[in-house]
């Protein structure tokens, strides 16, 4: 019954969010069956577009992870941008380095570089704000200038594609190696090995977080800093390993984008919108709606990815700007953070007190401090 | 249960009603058309008579009215009468991707993919649609695909023009551009090259490192306008931060890619318009002749690819634009070489 | 490089600092006076993009510069009410709540101004002190003083009144019943609702007002620049935010944040315009804004405590 009220609640504030979305679409002069058809079409369409769906929402899940892990160790990780970058410059770089290794080995070595560089971004401002109080808002929105800037210089000078530098000057790498790419699953279509790998990837973070020491400590400094401190936990080190993580997995998200894009090359347009899509906001939505739990933010990402290649087709079908997508995001973001409070009244007015994500087993620990909330880190309201 | 979710029914519902009221006033009001320069010399550009049946898409990186590099494509293909499918505004390039290839799946005949950083998608997916042809630019080869066409301009030429003119008018000369690549880098050496040719010593260059932050374009064009030159240029959809410092300044304008009059009438010198006409009815002949791609194509001075649309408004000496006009000539006639 | 240390570079060098830094400057203090109450707002960059459009869009239609202020404020006021509706009264989780503002706001913006403009057409630009209509000529002798005028007269309002607003937060934070209730229910909300203080009415207030200044602060931006365009803002809210981090939820040390932030970028430009950062850098030198707030912030830091209640709902036992 808890379970059915606490997926029932986020499903209708989305509803309301694509309600305005119809509006949008009647203001502007369309009907919104046809926007409505046009987004299911170009999301599942054909087999190619659910492919297609299932590879825009590997980022976000990947991303939207690491953003569980961040935010149950109560730090705020608004660095996913960054993050991504960091880790497809470095992943970028090795199989440039090696391109003619084999691919057995070529292909770990990326994602591991990936999850380096992206882990090292993420590190940083966990060390800035455990050892130096620099607020990690501050230095992860930093960060992503840094990283964007550092991605524009190396895509210029000594990561340029050597054609471009009498050609077009492109800011973008040469076709990367084979080697590296990541493998079709299905013969033609664009499923590639990134989206198993994602998913794998939230199950192990669920249980590194609920069945592991170290997710009892994340959470443990999370839930209550000072207590943790008091049981014996490094509140520094958990800060900095879940900000580690998170953009570890941040930096994952960095190499399918790259090794499982079209074009198999690293290319910027400047920005980093161009190249990540947002995944690094867009992931936290996912992640929110996933009730910033590992398993459930897997099909919110993939709602996530089918409304992203839903208002690419609606876009192409009916000129309604893609921008109209990213204000819906906002709206279910709105919306779902606000359902939360009403979830809560829900369940206690069933008189069960248990909390949506309590139907999956919880840490063994017996004296894992329970959340308090369907999203778990709003545990100021205690 | 029932009272509490009604209440939380009426909250939301009057958020969404605030946000409605505002739609409904903003959509009421019509969009209106493209902005017309006040000397009346700037017509805007005429649609002409269509030159073929064979449909066509276009997929681009910035929006289809930014007076830029985007609305110059969206010009040239009225100017021959085709009214294209448009996906504007898709600088994820991996989106940009999807809808080329939502394009070629539809069974569209030509999808015109304008922007360089699509080219790595293109080589992957122009092979799976072997019957389609994919335009792609600006690039100067087409991979060595059979169905690409590629077209690039010769934008150091119209600089070269630009920067002599501008030479001409003042030897302090600011240079407002986004990130140095493709063919912003090559009008900002073109231009460079050009003014050097005529006397200035060497314009002041900066790359801001960005195509869209205009508070940053802005606050250079106003740097240099500090500095004290009276000439500035700018080149991509940031530019226009930099004209209206060149207005606040009473600084000479140079445009490029799209005709910049529409924005300052006055103050505009000259722009170096993208005509891709000219190519692409070269390119729409040979497909209909069944050969859908395998060239590249570049638009030059010589070719009528690239316009110096000079400004009527705006009292250029006559001496300085004959000069211009023999520098065209000399391009042309391949007597200056302008890289 | 002794091309930088002429006066009149350095002047110059300075009056864009300040010209760059004000939408910067409100954004982060309306951030103040919220996070001073507990809430933070992550929303403020897509606040300010639906203000910078919709000053944009009203100055383009109507031509009264005042009146897009004004409209820059109310959408700022509104977006404020929606907020405070989601955090206060359903007590969701702020980190979040903002990025959904943030994403409303960079989508609904862009969605507007591609369906009601278009074409991006400039406006005209704010008017200086001096050429203010009317009024303008009394400072002309000021604005033409060797160095300072160009310094410190060579303004629009807008500016003047961002600095202004400086003490004015101040005041209102540190001397009226109003901000003492703001810094209560930041600091111990439980404390301030058992001495009578509304924690939610308190909140509710400050963060609209604090959207309000974001609003502002978003109008200032397309006023200056005289134009409106996709994700105008460029990060502009996010970097405010983290200004407050750098100020310590103090006004004056926040505006220090914003003139230094403002003068790094400057300088970068300067320094790139007189060719003193060679071509082939400008990546580089465009990272210098941001790890010199960082490194500021790790070497000069204050280990400020923040407001001890921020991002924490209040629920009455």
């Amino acid at each position: 019954m808890t379970r059915i009220t606490g997926a029932i609640v986020p499903l209708g504030a989305a509803l309301f969010a694509f309600l305005f979305g119809a509006l949008m679409i009647v203001a502007l002069g369309e009907n919104p069956l046809d926007g409505l058809g046009a987004m299911i079409d170009g999301a599942f369409g054909t087999g190619d577009r659910v492919a297609a769906t299932a590879v825009r929402a590997t980022p976000l899940l990947l991303v939207g992870v690491g953003i569980t892990i961040a935010f149950r160790a109560s730090v705020i990780n608004i660095g996913g941008e960054g993050q991504i970058i960091a880790g497809a410059l470095l992943s970028t770089a090795v199989a440039l380095a090696i391109p003619d290794t084999p691919k057995i080995v070529l292909l770990p070595l990326v994602i591991l570089a990936g999850l380096v560089g992206g882990g090292i971004w993420g590190a940083i401002p966990g060390v800035l704000k455990a050892y130096a109080s620099v607020n990690e808002i501050l230095s992860t929105i930093m960060l992503n200038i840094v990283a964007i800037q550092l991605m524009n210089y190396l895509l210029r000078g000594p990561m340029i594609d050597p054609i471009e530098v009498d050609g077009s000057n492109i800011p973008q790498t040469e076709r990367l190696s084979d080697n590296a790419a990541l493998p079709t699953l299905i013969e033609g279509t664009r499923l590639h090995l990134g989206v198993p790998i994602a998913i794998i990837a939230a199950i192990l973070v669920y249980v590194m977080l609920f069945r592991t020491p170290l997710g009892f400590r994340l959470r443990a400094v999370g839930h209550n800093p000072d207590a943790a401190r008091a049981a014996g936990i490094s509140v520094e080190k958990n800060i900095v390993t879940a900000l580690g993580l998170s953009g570890a997995l941040s930096g994952l998200a960095g190499v399918v984008l790259v090794f499982g894009s079209e074009s198999l090359r690293l290319v910027t347009d400047g920005g980093s919108a161009g190249f990540t899509g947002s995944a690094g906001f867009n992931g936290i939505v996912a992640a929110l709606f996933g009730a910033l739990h590992p398993l459930w933010t897997i099909p919110s990402s993939f709602l996530f990815g089918s409304l992203l290649t839903g208002a690419t087709e609606l876009q192409r079908e009916l000129q309604i700007p893609n921008a109209l997508a990213i204000a819906l995001n906002g709206l279910i973001v709105l919306f779902v953070v606000s359902s939360d409070k009403v979830r809560t009244w829900l369940n206690r007015r069933l008189d069960r007190g248990t909390p949506f994500e309590a139907e999956i087993p919880d840490a063994p620990d017996p004296d894992d401090p329970p959340d308090v909330s369907g999203v778990g880190i709003a545990e100021g309201a205690s | 249960m029932k009272s509490v979710r009604k209440s939380q029914l009426l909250k939301l519902l009057g958020t969404l009603f605030a946000f409605t009221l505002i739609a409904v006033a903003c959509g009421s009001d019509d969009a209106t058309g493209t902005a017309t320069s006040d000397c009346g010399t700037n017509t805007g550009v005429e649609e002409g008579d269509s030159v073929t049946d064979l449909t066509v898409a276009l997929v681009a990186p910035s929006a289809k009215d930014d007076v830029a590099f985007t609305q110059s494509m969206v010009d040239s293909l009225t100017r021959l009468g085709i009214e294209p499918a448009i996906t504007d505004g898709t600088f994820v390039v991996e989106e940009a991707a999807a809808a080329i290839r939502a394009y070629a799946e539809d069974g569209v005949d030509i999808v015109i993919a304008h922007g360089t950083q699509y080219g790595g998608s293109l080589a992957e997916i122009a092979p799976d649609f072997p019957e389609t042809s994919f335009l792609w630019g600006t690039a100067t080869d087409t991979q060595g695909l059979p169905n690409v066409y590629a077209y690039a301009p010769e934008a150091d030429q119209g600089g070269y023009v630009n920067g002599y003119i501008a030479a001409g008018i003042s030897v302090d000369i600011g240079v407002v551009g986004p990130v140095d690549a493709g063919d912003a880098s090559a009008y900002v050496n073109g231009f460079v090259k050009g003014a050097q040719a005529n006397g200035a010593s060497a314009p002041a260059v900066v790359y801001t490192g960005s195509f869209s932050d205009v508070a940053l374009a802005t606050e250079t064009a106003q740097a240099h306008a500090d500095n004290g030159v009276g000439v500035l240029t700018g080149t991509s959809q940031s530019a226009v931060g930099a004209v209206n410092i060149a207005t606040a300044n009473d600084l000479a304008w140079f445009g490029t890619q799209s005709n910049t009059e529409a924005w300052e009438s006055d103050l505009t010198v000259a722009s170096q318009v993208y005509h891709w006409d000219v190519v692409l009815s070269t390119m729409i002949e040979q497909i209909e002749d069944g050969t859908l791609g395998g060239e590249a194509m570049v638009l030059t001075l010589e070719n009528g690819g690239l316009v110096m649309e000079f400004n009527g408004c705006y009292d250029l000496e006559s001496s300085l634009r004959s000069d211009a006009e023999g520098v065209i000539e000399d391009i042309i006639a391949g007597d200056i070489t302008t890289k | 490089m002794s091309d930088f240390f002429t006066v009149s570079v350095l002047v110059a060098t300075l009056a864009t600092a300040i010209r760059f830094s004000v939408p910067y400057l409100l954004a982060a203090l309306g951030e103040t006076i919220g996070q001073r109450s507990g809430v933070l707002n992550l929303g403020v960059d897509g606040t300010m993009l639906l203000g910078a459009f919709g000053a944009y869009y009203t100055v383009l239609e109507t031509g009264s510069h005042l009146l897009g202020i004004v409209v820059g404020i109310a959408i700022g006021l509104l977006m404020g009410l929606v907020y405070a509706i989601v955090t206060v009264f359903l007590q969701a989780e702020q980190g979040i709540s903002g990025i959904g503002i943030f994403l409303f706001g960079l989508g609904f913006s862009d969605l507007l101004f591609q369906e009601l403009v278009g074409t991006p057409k400039p406006i005209k630009p704010l008017p200086t002190l001096d050429k203010l209509p009317g009024v303008g000529g009394i400072f002309e002798p000021l604005v033409d003083i060797e160095h300072l005028g160009t310094l410190l007269f060579k303004h629009n309002l807008l500016t003047y009144l961002a600095f202004f607003l400086v003490p004015v937060v101040t005041w209102v934070l540190m001397k009226t019943t109003f901000g003492m209730n703001v810094r209560a229910v930041g600091e111990n909300p439980q404390a301030a609702d058992s001495l009578g203080v509304s924690v939610a009415r308190t909140r509710f207030i400050a963060i609209t007002i604090g959207s309000a200044f974001a609003g502002l602060a978003g109008a200032t931006l397309s006023l200056q620049l005289a134009i409106f365009q996709h994700n105008l803002t460029n990060g502009i809210g996010f970097i405010a935010v983290a200004l407050v981090y750098f100020g310590a939820w103090q006004p004056r040390w926040v505006m220090s944040g914003a003139l230094l932030y403002g003068l790094v970028t400057a300088t970068r430009i300067k320094w790139q315009s007189l060719d003193i950062i060679p071509q082939g850098a400008s990546d580089i030198a465009a990272m210098a804004p941001a790890i010199i707030t960082i490194l500021a912030l790790v070497l000069l830091a204050s280990r400020v405590r923040g407001p001890a209640a921020l991002t924490k709902p209040f629920t009455r036992h």
